[in-house]
């Protein structure tokens, strides 16, 4: 064969490609994995709200104190089973079922911690504990600010 | 003897008087189980971490491939090898502590390929006697580097690959017997503009489809002169990818067109497309391919490692994938 000058593909070609690649692809079973994921997140929810009717009926709480300790003790159940290596199961399957409750945020916190726990405290825990999480935390304060100017500003 | 651009033919052609594979619990479980020459029920094995299990699988591969070529270390001249972890850690570390050459190559999944074309040219040139070409690759060291912590619960889209757990060692030698390394063809990066690091079959499958279209047309072979033509790890995907660029190349691939990594996991192993990782070619040829070469079942075989040229900055940075493929072909 002939050297050419010009060894770059042609946008032409790439273009054909990419629209092969999009027909052809292999996609999402689209119904199995919505109803998987509509289960499970429906499952940690109702898990959510039985820890809240059992710490009910164990303390007295104000409606606030008691979200509060439901929010904790889901994060510690989705820590607590990403330790015992169930949780990345569960979200092969269930997807964003999973991956959306809070217990999705613990996993993300504590699966990077668990990963570079061998780098060291230092360097491997607590620096990469939050690659994952990370943008969620930064977007939930951006948020949160801004609605509290909103609330401080407009609404009074 | 060079044939054209990328192509050239061996005039004294390397014999490939050992080699030894070794792969993690899963890869045992697959197709090639029982060829594999050492398989672990441990994928960490016994080590602190897996960057140590991976560079210890090479080492082992790599030790039990000289000893099956009953020879020593100390007979080999050179290493060449490879993997997939950053700046090759796994290939540096296994080759340290033993009194040969050491040549680190990187070509992403493609490298067993690269060193053992390479490293025939280094013998067949008459500047070395025996070298020892070797690759690996680790699924939980890989899953790190590339992707996420192994226990997020994300999940896999259906056209992604699982990277294998495995190494595979070679030794090639000036004398001996067996099978021989005759020739190959070094690929180029072909880049078609896939950005998806999910699809890498999609991203590799141009570069192996030139590749292999230089080989038949600079050899002047025919697909029907090899029992048996292996992509490295295009996936099932990839390769169906690869097969139709052939045929619109005007080149048609009998069925003895196949994909290491399409063929390593069993359907139920939820591998999606296959295996992929460094380790995938160059386990499955030194396992499964030269001992079919040793019984005589397979006589003519070309072997076409495929690699996706990324880094996580270069897809993160939104860079498209260059893929490279480079073929050599076995023949007894």
């Amino acid at each position: 064969m002939d050297k050419t000058d010009k060894p770059e593909y042609p946008e032409a070609v790439q273009k054909e490609y990419s629209e092969l690649i999009k027909k052809t692809e292999p996609k999402t079973p689209k119904t199995k994995t919505m109803l998987c994921a509509f289960a499970v997140g429906g499952l940690i929810c109702c898990v959510g709200e039985a820890v809240k009717d059992v710490l009910d009926k164990l303390f007295t709480l104000t409606p606030v104190q008691l979200s509060a300790f439901v929010t904790a003790a889901m994060i510690f159940l989705g820590s607590l089973f990403t330790a015992l290596g169930i949780y990345d199961k569960l979200g092969r399957k269930a997807g964003a079922g999973s991956i959306v409750p809070i217990t999705g945020f613990a996993n993300s916190v504590a699966s990077s911690a668990i990963e570079h726990n061998r780098e060291g405290v230092f360097f491997g825990i607590c620096a990469q504990m939050f690659t994952v999480a990370g943008p969620v935390i930064v977007f939930g304060i951006v948020l949160s600010v801004a609605a509290g100017l909103i609330k401080m500003l407009i609404l009074k | 003897m060079r044939m054209g651009n990328q192509t050239f033919m061996f005039e004294k052609p390397p014999y490939i008087i050992g080699a030894s594979s070794v792969v993690g619990p899963k890869e045992a479980e697959g197709n090639f189980g029982e060829y594999f020459d050492l398989r672990l029920n441990d994928d960490a094995f016994g080590e602190k971490s897996y960057e140590k299990a991976e560079c210890k699988m090479q080492k082992t591969a790599m030790e039990s491939a000289v000893d099956r070529a009953e020879l020593k270390f100390g007979d080999i001249d050179a290493i060449l090898s490879g993997d997939i972890s950053n700046q090759i850690a796994a290939s540096s570390f296994a080759a340290r502590g033993h009194d040969a050459v050491f040549l680190g190559l990187y070509g992403a999944c493609a490298t067993f390929g690269e060193a053992a074309i390479l490293g025939g040219m280094l013998i067949a040139g008459g500047f070395m006697n025996r070298v020892v070409c070797a690759s690996s690759s680790h699924f939980s060291s890989a899953e790190r580097q590339y992707r996420y912590p192994l226990e997020l619960g994300n999940q896999r889209p259906p056209s992604s690959q699982w990277t294998v757990s495995a190494a595979g060692a070679v030794v090639l030698s000036v004398n001996g017997g067996g099978p021989k390394i005759t020739g190959g063809t070094l690929g180029k990066i072909v880049d078609f503009g896939v950005t998806d690091v999910n699809n890498m079959g999609a991203a590799m499958a141009p570069a192996a489809a030139e590749c292999i279209y230089a080989h038949f047309a600079e050899a002047k072979r025919t697909p029907g002169y090899y029992d048996l033509i292996l992509t490295g790890d295009l996936g099932k995907y990839g390769h169906g990818l690869a097969r139709k660029l052939l045929k619109e190349k005007g080149l048609g691939m009998p069925p003895s067109f196949n994909d290491c990594g399409a063929m390593i996991f069993k359907e139920e192993q939820e591998a999606f497309q296959g295996g992929s990782g460094a380790g995938c070619c160059g386990a499955v040829f030194s396992g499964y391919i030269y001992k079919r070469m040793k019984e005589k079942k397979l006589n003519r075989v070309l072997i076409v490692p495929t690699g996706a040229l990324l880094s996580k900055t270069s897809s993160e940075q939104g860079e498209s994938i260059p893929g490279i493929a480079h073929a050599f072909s076995v023949e007894n």
